[in-house]
């Protein structure tokens, strides 16, 4: 298809001396809208773009390396190789100082000799760039045939045998000058052009050339019909012979076929020089071509042209709310049914939105915004069809999904509930916190194709194990989806599926889900898709049982002699200025600063750090936007409230008895806090446990600790109610998505002010929240729950200690979960030398002694120290 | 040299070796074994400046040399992946930079002569990494056209480290882990620079990363767009490291190996990190995916970056050992140039 002789466009507006709208926004500094016009050319089908800033009024050099470091940051138009076009050296080397790809130089020429022209050529090889050759020499630019080839063979030979420039990257240019000046030596300029070209490619091997198009039709400026006749005519005979790459406005050639046949043969006899009166007879005619050219489409909206389907498809896939109700009325109108509207058009958009989704060519927010503008169409033809009432639409399936008993965290399954509706799937969601009877009841009474299962902390999974479990009781044989941030393909396969006979999938990401429970749902396929399920199950079992344990354990004995320890006489322990509990609350507008935005991108399976992802050639345009909405909605939240931040914490006196720390609160009253302790080798490290970091009770010294509780998210499911209820998912999920991040940035905002103020022991902490996020202060927040102290019912210490639900409101779930879901709670440590680390897994003599003083049964021990055993 | 080299390279597939950090944080070393005696009272914290241990604790890193050349390693690459005076500025070292590339050198030098038989000659490849900034991507969200390195001061660094690693006795230069092109130009400009300067060369080799499963390196290029921006330096070897486990790489290696007019390296991670950041695939998995590479005429330069160990070397040198190199294939003579795709023309 790409033959040798194929052409390259050249696109030639970001050019100052060519393009007088260019020039205008460069020296007015309005690099947005110069962006624009690049890329509109590659839009438009520009190969490559020239880049030109050769203008008397303009610092050339700093114009041309702010317009190219902008481009790098726009995928859309660095997509394509850049053409860096000066005459001047300096703005050419600074050029490609900037540039990632292979660019293309225009241009270097023998004008001044042989020496400038072979150190620059030298250059450009370092620099790993092509290059225009212009055919100019030391006596001047070269305008007949011989002079044009003798140039540019001289210059070939330099640039290859002399300096091993590759032929390959050379491009000759032979010059195209105006012809029907009315100078009679002008006449055979077009001819000259056309047969130098010839001789360069059979004579030069792999020698390009190329050409500024618009120069052969300078005297008819003003007719922009004859000009684009003259450029096709023109082109239509040197691709012939062998021009292989122009600089041409893409959006403005005519078809050679399509000229009209009179103006045509005129053009023609001027491009080939075929009658000395040529130019008289192409003038002549030229005025009855005159006009203002083809009128420039309106690019945004010419989408409100196109039928009713497509204009419906076009708003689904584009997420635009803006004309939905107008076009459904109109499908409806010349639809036979209004249900036909759904089933037709609307699913034939959201089919496509969900084929873009699924190569990777629309992201999550995208979807998601699809989905409210189906939402919105849908809602509009209810009456209708009610009014109708002929029976239900067909869904692809119906699935119940819940957060399961004990957990309270449903963002991720909201978002698969959107995606799986979207896709005409029936979501019967029960919300969160669901008991197993109910979703098993539920997916009975409504003869349920599937259930879906979702968590986020780890008691969730056994909640799961149990789920599975009731299912095989019950003779049930529904597909069974386990999805959720600590959920895996490996205790789906290990634990889960075990216990149920029925196909168990884990389900990674929302945009699997789709497909998954088409396969699912489908006889034929479930069966070929459940056989190659239980063999990736069983490959995942294996592996698992052959996983040995990274490091030797150890007991309890040997890991408490390897303790972290320190010169407890000596160490420095600063008593907190205020001492027992306090509550605080924070206003949105001060803990906005305080957010760490990445994980909210992960929210929405956009992958990257902030801000980098902003930035990010493939999802930055939808990090940009959700970053946007989001922003939008702090904004609308700071203003008119609706999420309320509060938070309670507690400093304390305390010591620690191995691995215990004994708090005393300001009645006097003695809480004790258990913690687990490192139990696997470390030759070179300590086994750790928190209650290392609190002096121990037979130093003869007073320590101290600190608890909280922070929530972000009072009101957040109102709020993400009243948004579903109107059909916005997405702001739905974008409040929750905001309520986590604010529950987090209030975490980090309490930690600084306990540290500076309230506790003291860093008052003279200057920290911006980068440097927060990357913990960079002294001291720890650990969160019961989390890696170094794993075990979930310990924030009960921490609610009885702060008098968390009698103060906040903050609960506790069986599961221990706490609710509101966007909430934070965790210990306080001061120690200097404090830091996180993983207790992983754990021997029994440990579990047996924690169960103990916990005074916990056997079955109490397994369940709640089961992921680290 | 090249010449060795290349004739090596027609006989069979050679061994890269495998990470450095990995080996280095096995050793579990202190603030403390970082300084060494000579930064002692440096005014701020050295851990985690594994360059930096050529000077304070040479003699580790001359072991985990010879672990890799007793696995079988044919190239063995200096530690010295932030030795640029750019990079050091972190710890406010860039005035030993060149120092420690020379350093690196000669320790890697050593360790090879030790090994080094007529039939089984070893070779020192001085690595310049890729510095921790990047000059195509602007470190402000506000200003998309700013950036907080130039090319000149990337060649400026490039160039002296480059000397001291050739001063060393570096047989090869190997530009790796590159994640932004424009970085690595500005490496290839410098190279070729003291090259001139010298008035002798050596082989260059060139190794990108490809971030993610996007397929592209960090700066947004495709691979093979990546191969036309650099293959103007005229490499021995062009490949892939790093970021992905040898599973998601071999797509893009594949696609390398399709357009490539020279040999053909790899060197990927040991698998992704776990939730613990350990790297998890063992010598055997490693070595299974890249035995099957070599059957399928992929790669002509095989290796380990981060996780691997010198019994992922020693696996991988097994298996490899007698599968034939990839062939280079017959590429037509065109312009190949390239944004962020690749354009041919």
């Amino acid at each position: 298809m790409q033959s040798a002789s194929s052409f390259i466009n050249i696109g030639e507006r970001t050019n100052v001396t060519g393009s007088a709208v260019f020039k205008r926004l460069i020296l007015n500094e309005e690099y947005e809208t110069a962006l624009d016009v690049a890329r509109q050319q590659v839009e438009n089908g520009a190969q490559i773009i020239d880049i030109n800033m050769d203008e008397a009024m303009l610092d050339s050099k700093a114009a041309m390396v702010r317009f190219l470091n902008l481009i790098a940051s726009e995928p859309d138009i660095s997509r394509v190789p850049i053409m860096i076009d000066s005459s001047k050296w300096e703005v050419i080397e600074a050029g490609l100082q900037c540039v990632q790809g292979k660019a293309v130089v225009n241009s270097i020429s023998l004008k001044e000799g042989p020496e400038p022209f072979l150190h620059q050529a030298r250059l450009l090889k370092r620099y790993g760039a092509a290059t225009v050759v212009m055919a100019f020499d030391e006596v001047g630019q070269a305008d007949t045939i011989d002079r044009k080839f003798e140039i540019c063979k001289r210059s070939y030979d330099l640039l290859v045998n002399e300096v091993g420039f590759p032929p390959e990257d050379i491009i000759f240019d032979p010059n195209i000058f105006a012809v029907a000046t009315g100078i009679e030596e002008h006449n055979n300029y077009a001819v000259d052009f056309i047969e130098a070209t010839r001789m360069i490619r059979t004579q030069l091997p792999h020698a390009h050339v190329s050409g500024g198009l618009s120069n052969i039709s300078f005297s008819f400026r003003g007719n922009n019909p004859v000009r684009e006749a003259m450029h096709s005519v023109f082109l239509y005979h040197a691709i012939k012979a062998g021009m292989d790459m122009a600089i041409v406005n893409a959006g403005q050639l005519e078809v050679y076929d399509e000229i009209p046949q009179e103006l045509r043969d005129a053009v023609e006899d001027v491009i080939l020089n075929r009658h000395p009166d040529a130019t008289d007879r192409l003038l002549e005619l030229a005025p009855k071509y005159q006009g203002d050219g083809k009128a420039a489409k309106i690019e945004d909206l010419a989408w409100r042209d196109y039928p009713v389907n497509k204009r419906l498809e076009h708003a689904l896939v584009k997420g635009i709310t803006e004309y939905i109700i107008e076009d459904t009325e109109a499908a409806r109108l010349a639809a036979e049914k209004p249900l036909h509207v759904i089933e037709g058009p609307l699913m034939d958009g959201m089919n496509v939105v969900g084929d873009l989704f699924g190569e990777g060519k629309m992201f999550l927010p995208q979807v998601v915004k699809s989905a409210r503008v189906m939402k919105q169409a849908v809602a509009y033809l209810q009456p209708f069809i009610e009014a109708e009432k002929d029976g239900t639409t067909k869904s692809n399936g119906k699935i119940v999904m819940a957060t399961v008993k004990g957990d309270v965290h449903d963002i991720g399954k909201n978002i698969v509930g959107v995606v799986l509706q979207c896709n005409n799937f029936e979501v019967i969601d029960l919300g969160v916190m669901v008991p197993c009877d109910k979703i098993l009841q539920v997916a009975r009474d409504e003869n349920a194709d599937m259930i879906g299962l979702s968590g986020l902390i780890t008691p969730s999974l056994d909640e799961m194990v149990y789920v599975a479990k009731e299912m095989q009781r019950t003779g049930m044989d529904l597909p069974l989806l386990i999805g959720g941030a600590t959920t895996s393909k490996a205790h789906t396969a290990v634990k889960i599926d075990e216990h149920y006979q029925h196909p168990t999938v884990y389900v990674s990401n929302a945009s699997r889900a789709v497909g998954l429970c088409q396969q699912l749902l489908n006889q034929e396929t479930r069966a070929v898709f459940a056989d190659k399920l239980a063999k990736e199950y069983d490959t995942v079992r294996l592996q698992h049982a052959r996983k040995k344990p990274r490091t030797a354990p150890v007991t309890l004995a040997q890991a408490r002699d390897n303790k972290f320890t320190c010169d407890w006489e000596k160490a420095e322990i600063i008593k907190p200025r205020k001492l027992g509990v306090t509550e605080v609350s924070a206003d949105i507008t001060t803990l906005r600063q305080y957010i760490d935005w990445t994980p909210f991108f992960m929210t929405w399976s956009l992958a990257g750090k902030y801000p980098r992802i902003l930035q990010d050639e493939i999802v930055g345009a939808e990090a940009t936007q959700l970053f946007a909405d989001a922003n939008a909605l702090l904004d609308r939240l700071e203003q008119e409230g609706g999420l309320v931040c509060k938070g309670v914490f507690g400093l304390f006196a305390a010591n620690s008895v191995d691995e215990r720390i004994v708090i005393e609160n300001d009645a006097s009253e003695i809480f004790t806090a258990h913690h687990l302790r490192q139990q696997t080798e470390k030759p070179k490290g300590f086994n750790y446990c928190l209650a290392d970091y609190i002096a121990p009770a037979d130093s003869g010294r007073t320590d101290y600790i600190g608890a909280f509780a922070v929530t972000g998210g009072i009101g957040e499911d109102e709020l993400a109610k009243s948004f579903e209820n109107v059909g916005d998912d997405y702001n739905s999920i974008m409040v929750k998505a905001i309520a986590d991040r604010l529950a987090e940035a209030f975490a980090e905002y309490l930690h600084q002010q306990v540290r500076v103020d309230y506790w003291g022991y860093a008052p003279d902490e200057s920290l911006d929240n980068d440097s927060l996020i990357r913990e960079q202060y002294q001291g720890i927040r650990p969160a019961p729950g989390y890696a170094a102290c794993p075990e979930h019912t310990e924030k009960q210490l921490i609610w009885d200690l702060l008098q968390v639900e009698a103060r906040i409101g903050m609960q506790l779930t069986s599961s221990y979960a706490m609710w509101p879901g966007a909430s934070v709670s965790g210990w306080y440590f001061a120690h200097p030398d404090a830091r996180y680390f993983a207790i992983a897994q754990i021997q029994g003599d440990q579990a047996q002694a924690y169960a103990e003083a916990k005074g916990w049964s056997e079955r109490e021990m397994e369940q709640w120290l089961a992921p680290n055993l | 040299m090249k010449h060795t080299l290349l004739a090596l390279a027609q006989e069979r597939i050679l061994l890269l070796d495998g990470a450095m950090g990995t080996m280095i944080q096995a050793l579990k070393f202190d603030e403390k074994d970082y300084r060494g005696e000579r930064f002692a009272d440096w005014h701020c914290d050295v851990k985690g400046n594994n360059d930096l241990l050529v000077l304070t604790q040479p003699e580790s890193i001359a072991t985990i040399h010879k672990q890799y050349l007793a696995a079988g390693s044919d190239i063995i690459e200096t530690n010295t992946f932030n030795a640029t005076t750019i990079a050091m500025a972190d710890y406010d070292m860039q005035d030993i930079a060149y120092e420690i590339n020379v350093a690196a050198a000669q320790i890697a030098k050593a360790a090879c002569t030790e090994y080094s038989s007529s039939d089984k000659p070893r070779f020192v490849a001085g690595v310049l990494g890729p510095t921790n900034r990047t000059a195509s991507i602007s470190p402000d969200v506000n200003d998309p056209g700013k950036r907080n390195v130039t090319f000149n001061e990337l060649v400026e660094a490039y160039e002296s480290a480059t000397k001291g690693l050739l001063e060393g006795g570096a047989d090869l230069i190997m530009l790796e882990t590159i994640f932004d092109t424009l970085n690595a130009k500005a490496a290839a400009f410098a190279v070729e620079n003291v090259f001139a300067e010298l008035g002798h060369s050596v082989p260059v080799l060139v190794s990108g990363t490809i971030t993610d499963a996007s397929g592209r390196t960090l700066s947004g290029q495709t691979t093979e767009a990546f191969y036309n921006s650099m293959r103007h330096i005229q490499p021995i070897a062009f490949g892939l490291n790093c970021a992905l486990g040898p599973d998601a790489l071999r797509a893009y290696v594949a696609e390398l190996a399709n357009v490539c007019e020279v040999l053909v390296s790899a060197h990927p991670n040991a698998g992704l990190p776990n939730e613990f950041g350990e790297y998890d695939m063992d010598a055997t998995e490693m070595a299974q995916h890249l035995e099957e590479w070599a059957s399928s005429g992929l790669v002509n330069i095989v290796g380990g970056c981060c996780g691997s160990t010198p019994e992922h070397i020693a696996t991988m040198a097994k298996v490899v050992a007698d599968k034939a190199p990839r062939m280079i294939p017959e590429i037509p003579v065109k312009m190949r140039l390239s944004g962020l795709e690749p354009f041919t023309h």
